[in-house]
């Protein structure tokens, strides 16, 4: 198994406020990984550069055995932003529309021809369930509907890692386990190695094979199951925060 | 008109000046309405009325006339691009102060030029209503010129504008070279507001980038019947308010204004009646 990431004492301040200290840690192909903290913990900075929307100030990221700084994204790397919920709901644009966006790091003189797109386009639709809503406006779909397009935006160009930053934010509650068991078939069916970033620790355990918590600072990186088993003042402890404020109780 | 348009080369250059501007102006006004910076087609225009004044000064006052207005509009208006996209990049968090600016500089610029070349205002009553007499055959090879330039660039990079238009951030994380793109963009944007001030003029320039765009808003369902609703409602505008304005001897900056806003009236009021009528029927 090959490290698809690699992230190398990465510290990285914001003025003169540190976010991240001696972060150190690698993600390998065909995980699914859930990387937790609470607010304002550095995940959102982390993500930023592993994406390359932000500059490594200290230490190094390799992603796909390139150094960062060199590395061009031509669909290896996809992203789901938290976001992707703000767009303006008055945006002209249908689904289908909004996943041929996924599309364009294909795009050059030589595109590809519009058969071909559309069968791509979808095929990423259905690979979500959300074929029959293909022409229906954007804005006119609810939370859970429009986070579906967005990540059929986001495999459209069969990307090799995909990063979920907050995915589950404005979707209800009965649809946040469908969509869990929509990113373990894409792990599991498609390979697509995941980072899904989240503040609820309590949901996400279940779910991914590798869990990884920052705070600042990596506290935890291992398997979920052996962080379940252990006593809350550990994880606690782990967490760099009071778990009961961020565990959910349904 | 028609007819007249037979006999009058002049009249004819303004005509098919207006049609391309009726393509372009709604075409780059999609984009821009849809991005929420309606306003810099305002802040633009003022900078090639700048332009303008600036052009009518050093013809008037020192005979230099090889700045014709036309052209030292065009080249006012780029620089002013150039300057709003440095603005945004400078104001994060609040990109739209960069139009006030540039628009008041350029209001304030033309003032002075105007003030300094004392004897144009006649002329510059013309640059800010439009007009059915002011295109000459150069004239209207440059604006043909844009009109290419804005179409290779919009077809090539038709994908990436509109991801860019919806979410920057995952355009930008998908390998699109942002910065280049909005340059280009604005860039065109620019030269398509200084071909169109001929025809609509100054203070009405905008109205023909977002009207036809919220009258196509209402109707379409996806983003290229939007761009293709617009372009048809640019069209109609201009037909309709260059014929008018030309009979009744009124600037047709005006008419076409008037008629994109009927346009728009009517087809929100439709549009309601329709709504009215499914939900009863």
């Amino acid at each position: 198994m090959s490290h698809l990431i690699e992230v190398n004492n990465v510290t990285h301040r914001y003025d003169h406020h540190k976010v991240l200290d001696d972060v150190s840690f690698t993600i390998t192909e065909g995980d699914f990984v859930g990387l937790v903290g609470p607010n304002g913990s550095g995940k959102t900075t982390i993500i930023k550069l592993m994406l390359g929307l932000e500059k490594v100030q200290k230490g190094s990221i390799t992603a796909f055995d390139k150094p960062i700084e060199k590395f061009h994204n031509k669909g290896h790397i996809s992203f789901v932003s938290q976001k992707a919920n703000s767009f303006s709901r008055d945006f002209p644009a249908t689904a289908k529309e909004v996943v041929s966006m996924g599309l364009t790091t294909k795009a050059s003189i030589w595109r590809p021809t519009t058969k071909k797109y559309e069968y791509l386009i979808f095929e990423a639709l259905d690979r979500v369930n959300m074929l029959e809503y293909a022409n229906h406006n954007i804005g006119d779909l609810s939370g859970g509907q429009q986070q579906r397009i967005f990540i059929a935006r986001a495999i459209v160009n069969n990307p090799k890692l995909l990063i979920l930053d907050e995915p589950t934010v404005g979707v209800d509650t009965e649809n946040v386990e469908q969509f869990y068991q929509l990113l373990s078939q894409l792990n599991e069916q498609l390979g697509i190695t995941l980072i899904l970033v989240s503040h609820d620790i309590g949901t996400i355990t279940t779910h991914v094979n590798d869990l990884l918590c920052l705070n600042k600072s990596v506290h935890y990186h291992g398997n979920p199951n052996d962080f379940e088993g252990m006593s809350d003042e550990q994880r606690s402890k782990i967490y760099g925060h009071a778990m009961n404020t961020i565990t959910h109780h349904h | 008109m028609l007819d007249a348009l037979l006999n009058f080369e002049i009249l004819r250059n303004t005509f098919y000046t207006g049609l391309i501007v009726g393509l372009l102006a709604p075409l780059l006004g999609t984009f821009i309405v849809v991005r929420r910076l309606s306003l810099i087609s305002d802040g633009l225009s003022h900078v090639t009325l700048a332009g303008i004044s600036f052009g009518l000064l050093m013809q008037k006052k020192y005979t230099l006339l090889m700045f014709t207005p036309f052209h030292t509009g065009i080249f006012f208006s780029v620089l002013g691009a150039i300057v709003i996209e440095n603005l945004r990049h400078v104001y994060k968090s609040f990109q739209e102060i960069a139009i006030p600016i540039t628009l008041s500089v350029g209001v304030g610029l033309s003032v002075v030029f105007i003030a300094m070349a004392d004897g144009i205002n006649t002329d510059i009553y013309a640059y800010l209503f439009g007009s059915v007499a002011a295109v000459s055959q150069s004239d209207l090879y440059v604006v043909l010129f844009t009109a290419i330039f804005v179409l290779i660039v919009i077809t090539l990079l038709y994908k990436e504008l509109f991801a860019l238009s919806f979410d920057e951030e995952f355009a930008t994380v998908s390998g699109i070279h942002a910065k280049i793109i909005h340059y280009l963009f604005i860039i065109m944007t620019a030269l398509v507001i200084a071909a169109s001030i001929r025809i609509v003029g100054v203070l009405l320039v905008s109205a023909l980038m977002t009207l036809p765009v919220a009258t196509a808003m209402r109707l379409a369902k996806s983003f290229k019947q939007t761009l293709i609703f617009s372009i048809i409602y640019g069209e109609v505008a201009v037909i309709i308010g260059l014929i008018t304005g030309y009979y009744f001897e009124i600037p047709p900056g005006g008419t076409i204004v008037i008629t994109a806003a009927i346009l728009l009236g009517l087809t929100l009021l439709i549009k309601k009646w329709y709504l009215a009528y499914i939900y009863r029927g």
